[in-house]
């Protein structure tokens, strides 16, 4: 969306008013879609943010759990204790519900800290490529082929196995969150990248760039005051789709037993706890994080998706 | 296209050369390998002997052609935490792995290109509706989800199928062995093959659709309509024929990734291949499996891109007559 037309066109207008009046809102309030996964982000983000108000109880204080509470099924009351929960209590008696919401926060934070590292890695180095070109492009654009040939997941397992090889034994588990951020940014770099030099490589030859090069800016204030804003809406695309991809990484290494560790669960964990009582019959432990997690995953790729098509004129 | 395939093959090499530096380095910065390969007690002259005899007292590039050379001949090291030769262990994980993986990807050619074609053909039905609406909701599954589900389903509930490990197998020769000779081998192999083709399926049979209805577009479909050919006859020979090109690239390239999926499909089910040693190396830091495992990997992504590119050419008659054309 062209912000930069809409503040000559309306100088006098308020930053809210203005984005009121905009395509993109236009765009947002006409489409279903839209509205009901931003609703289910906004709501889930929220619950994750405010956890600790939410959560009827703090799954990690040891002072608040009840063993006596173990493998309660959702809103029936336990035989010893009476007291009910909404979506049960796993076999320490810890309620499922809190630990969502505080898994949920594990996810989300790992989800977005890699989406923003792998943001800023693929934009240096997306915009080093396209505005220095020569060697450094090409190693940097061969690096990037290179890595595109694997799935990100598989590049994902193996730098958290270097990193872990790394990191001294006794620290591995309070390094885990990130190792893990490490491991899914770096996998992830390619894509902001590619797209970073391609507007690069289209601004680098227009006239305001040779106009600020005349006046002897910088290269790099060239490079980020002057091309980057102008690259930006489909990184920010790329960066809503990501975060969905980000978010089903974490939860896929750390259901296999390779990310987040079982004293800082993330959803992905919670899933892999639950997966050993489904055969004998505790369903709500597995069942309502792979709920929550679906339908976070979910709704961030609908709305990635959605804002694909909204910020790309070629589609309207 | 000679040259060409020369200029690939080059190319593909030196993508091997650089993932070997990776797992060399791996192998050389990760962790000391003398730590790890002696326990506490040893002696200064068990330390020096076991320098020299991994040759880390030589120069780095030496090192790392010593490296590549025992690579090539299929000799990785000793795993640490097994203490037996990688490629040995890697042997005898390597057919659980294969045949899930070809069952897997036939699975998922088969029934993607039907149902793509079908989907394409009835593009109004009902049926059709169901299945697009339906792949959406399996694109967006994470992978280990589909496979609980399946688990609950045909495992827990209506316990029709094994939930885990690979049933009975059979050996074949020295090192080979398979599950597809014995009822139980067959069973087990059911569901870890739905759940790693499941992914690769959808995105076949999306592909088909939407290059089968671009094709059906076009005007020699209709003349071949007007000839009074019949519906199969102008679907299957002249639409689906020409929908091959993309489609045999992304079969190509799907089947490496089926082959890196398998380790999430592995560990759910408890599937003893090589995605499950890979997973347990990076839960143990076994760094010469994971290092094997990477080489490994790589000349398969690698081959089978190579293979894909100059498949192309014979494929599609317009890139042979000249590479700098509009294609």
């Amino acid at each position: 969306m062209s912000d930069a037309q809409m503040t000559t066109r309306a100088k006098d207008k308020s930053r809210w008013e203005r984005f009121r009046e905009s395509d993109f809102f236009y765009a947002f309030k006409r489409s279903p879609i839209a509205l009901v996964s931003f609703t289910v982000v906004c709501i889930l983000v929220l619950s994750a943010v405010f956890a600790p108000l939410i959560a009827p109880t703090n799954p990690f204080d040891p002072a608040s759990l009840n063993l006596m509470n173990g493998f309660t099924a959702p809103m029936e009351p336990n035989a010893f204790t009476q007291e009910t929960f909404l979506m049960g209590t796993d076999d320490q008696g810890r309620d499922v519900f809190s630990t969502i919401l505080y898994g949920m926060r594990i996810s989300l934070f790992v989800g977005v800290s890699a989406v923003l590292f792998a943001m800023v890695l693929g934009i240096i180095l997306g915009l080093i490529a396209g505005y220095f070109g020569g060697w450094a492009e090409t190693i940097i654009m061969r690096f990037a082929d290179v890595q595109l040939t694997f799935p990100s997941i598989l590049v994902a397992m193996l730098i958290f196995g270097i990193a872990k090889g790394f990191t001294p034994v006794e620290y591995r588990d309070q390094m885990a969150i990130w190792v893990l951020i490490l491991a899914i940014g770096l996998s992830d770099w390619v894509q902001f990248a590619r797209v970073v030099r391609g507007a690069t490589l289209v601004e680098k030859s227009k006239d305001y760039v040779a106009a600020a090069r005349l006046i002897g800016r910088s290269p790099w204030a060239i490079m980020i005051k002057h091309i980057l804003p102008n690259a930006l809406s489909p990184v920010l695309v790329i960066a809503t789709i990501s975060l969905a991809l980000a978010i089903i990484a974490e939860a896929t290494l750390s259901f296999l037993g390779v990310g987040a560790p079982p004293t800082q669960p993330s959803l992905g964990t919670l899933i892999r706890i639950g997966q050993g009582f489904l055969f004998s019959g505790e369903w709500w432990i597995l069942f309502f994080p792979a709920c929550t997690l679906l339908a976070l995953a979910l709704s961030v790729n609908l709305l990635g998706d959605w804002l694909r098509d909204a910020l790309n004129p070629r589609l309207r | 296209m000679l040259a060409f395939i020369i200029r690939r093959v080059g190319q593909s090499i030196l993508v091997l050369l650089i993932v070997g530096l990776v797992a060399f380095s791996m192998f050389r910065f990760v962790g000391d390998p003398i730590d790890n390969m002696l326990g506490q007690e040893r002696t200064i002259e068990d330390v020096e002997r076991l320098r020299t005899q991994l040759g880390l007292d030589q120069p780095f590039p030496v090192q790392y052609f010593k490296f590549l050379e025992g690579a090539v001949q299929g000799n990785f090291g000793v795993s640490y935490r097994q203490g037996r030769p990688v490629a040995e262990i890697l042997m005898e994980r390597a057919p659980a792995t294969l045949e899930l993986a070809a069952v897997s990807g036939l699975l998922a050619i088969i029934a993607g290109i039907a149902l793509g074609v079908f989907t394409a053909i009835r593009r109004n039905g009902f049926a059709a509706h169901t299945i697009m609406a339906a792949s959406l909701v399996g694109v967006s599954l994470p992978t280990f989800l589909i496979g609980i589900l399946l688990i609950y389903l045909f495992s827990v509930e209506l316990g029709w199928l094994p939930s885990f490990g690979r049933g009975e197998t059979v050996s074949i020769g020295d090192w080979w062995t398979t599950g597809f000779l014995t009822q139980s081998g067959i069973k087990a192999l059911i569901l870890p093959a739905i759940t790693l083709g499941l992914y690769q399926m959808t995105l076949i049979m999306r592909l088909v659709r939407s290059e089968m209805l671009e094709v059906l577009r076009q005007d020699y479909i209709r003349f071949a309509r007007a000839r009074g050919l019949r519906d199969r006859v102008v679907n299957f020979r002249h639409a689906l024929k020409n929908t091959m090109v993309p489609v045999v690239t992304v079969i190509g390239l799907q089947l490496g990734s089926i082959i890196a999926f398998a380790i999430i499909t592995e560990t759910v089910f408890q599937w003893p291949g090589v995605g499950l040693l890979f997973i347990n190396a990076i839960q143990f830091v076994d760094i010469p499996v994971m290092a094997a495992y990477l080489m490994l990997i790589s000349v398969m992504f690698v081959g089978i891109n190579l293979i894909v590119d100059i498949l192309y050419v014979f494929i599609d008659p317009r890139l042979r007559v000249d590479r700098k054309g509009g294609h």
